[in-house]
């Protein structure tokens, strides 16, 4: 099915710009036309028809939904919201809010945040047709376990204390709202069914809203793999940042938590990295936390969050990760 | 004279739909005042979640995208 993009690959590299198969250059140019024409459609088509499905999920809904929900349920359930619900990141502050004025724990709204960036449509995507699908079921899966046992050792460590004061008071009536009645949730939300051509509508602004943001990354992403895939001499990941060195785990994961990228510019990286010899865990790592975290979100958190807070959600991410890394590596000769 | 608010943390999106209100009124005809909220804690008096949003007169009349022409036009005409 992926054939046709190879095929086209081919002809532009070696017949429109006559570059030889065998040299650095044919070899990058080739890898980037591929990938790139590869990922734009399948991002057309794939956008679209997973809007269509989902043109009725909003997030005052999952609001709802989680609201009444005790906690065993509920970070599973946070996380698992977190990875089928779209947001903007810039809209992660008035969501936080939004969960936390509801009575939310703080440890369910993180579930949610952090799985969100994590896992996407736009991300699995990519991870199936570049990785292939055990991989993108372990992605998944490390994803939304990062979110649960993330957002459940927040509210074991009682992370509620060190919000902003204000942002606290609203976590404190929120969840008296909920002790003394039974429903605060109006049913202004109630479930009108849409036409097929409101579906429709939202599906094209969807497809051109997200095709408008992500473009630029799978060009930078993918020429970044291209550059790494056709001009880092063969071997020298995997001499250099093999197996054998523990620490190059927390050196990735350091390194990807201030650099930011969304999934779509860091996944033809992966693709790239894994190519030329990365461990697997090693490149899971770095990715995770680059796409997780991101030095713009940590300033935006800290209108809610005091800096322990947000020091402790850092090196949360930093352990999780770390730890992802060294389990993957060492379990890698199975996948 | 229409007090019309935009809610939104900064971003893109909430900077282009307000300048795209203030065009569309301009081309109507029509007199408002347009201005960028930025503060979450008057953004969450709205009850808003997802940016931007729009208010015109203190009444939330959208959330979550930038705001079609034709919603625009029509806000502005009542």
């Amino acid at each position: 099915m992926f054939e046709i993009f190879t095929q086209l690959a081919n002809w532009l590299t070696y017949s429109i710009f006559n570059l030889s198969p065998d040299s650095k250059l044919g070899d990058a140019v080739h890898f980037f036309i591929e990938d790139v024409s590869k990922i734009y459609v399948l991002l057309l088509v794939m956008i679209y028809a997973i809007a269509l499905l989902r043109a009725s999920l909003n997030i005052e809904g999952v609001r709802d939904y989680l609201a009444g929900k005790n906690r065993g349920v509920g970070y599973v359930l946070g996380a698992g919201f977190g990875a089928i619900t779209p947001f903007c990141s810039c809209s992660s502050i008035p969501v936080f809010l939004g969960f936390t004025s509801a009575g939310i724990p703080v440890g369910i709204t993180m579930s949610f945040l952090l799985t969100s960036p994590l896992i996407n449509e736009v991300a699995i995507l990519l991870l199936m047709s570049l990785l292939g699908w055990k991989f993108t079921l372990l992605y998944i899966v490390v994803g939304i376990t990062v979110g649960i046992l993330g957002g459940l050792f927040l509210d074991t460590i009682k992370a509620e204390r060190w919000l902003q004061s204000f942002a606290a008071k609203a976590l404190a009536d929120g969840k008296n709202k909920n002790a003394t009645a039974d429903s605060i949730i109006d049913s202004s939300q109630e479930d009108s069914k849409l036409s097929f051509s409101e579906r429709h509508e939202f599906a094209k602004d969807e497809t051109l809203e997200i095709f408008g943001r992500v473009w630029k990354w799978v060009i930078i992403g993918v020429g970044a793999g291209a550059a790494l895939h056709g001009f880092v001499p063969d071997g020298w990941i995997e001499q250099h940042l093999g197996d054998g060195q523990w620490w190059s785990v927390p050196a990735a994961v350091l390194l990807g938590i201030p650099l930011y990228s969304n999934a779509t510019g860091v996944i033809p990286v992966m693709e790239s990295l894994i190519n030329n010899g990365l461990p697997i865990g090693t490149t899971l790592a770095f990715c995770m936390s680059t796409v997780a975290a991101s030095f713009p979100e940590f300033i935006l958190l800290k209108q809610v969050m005091q800096w322990k807070l947000l020091a402790t959600v850092f090196l949360l991410l930093l352990v999780s990760f770390t730890l992802v890394g060294w389990i993957f590596n060492s379990f890698s000769s199975f996948l | 004279m229409k007090q019309i608010k935009v809610l939104g943390s900064g971003c893109k999106k909430c900077t282009k739909t307000a300048d795209s209100i203030e065009r569309i009124a301009h081309d109507q005809g029509v007199e408002v005042t347009v201005t960028k909220e930025t503060d979450v804690q008057v953004i969450m008096s709205y009850n808003v979640m997802s940016t931007p949003a729009v208010v015109i007169d203190e009444k939330l009349v959208h959330s979550g995208s930038i705001p079609h022409t034709d919603q625009i036009i029509e806000w502005l005409s009542k």
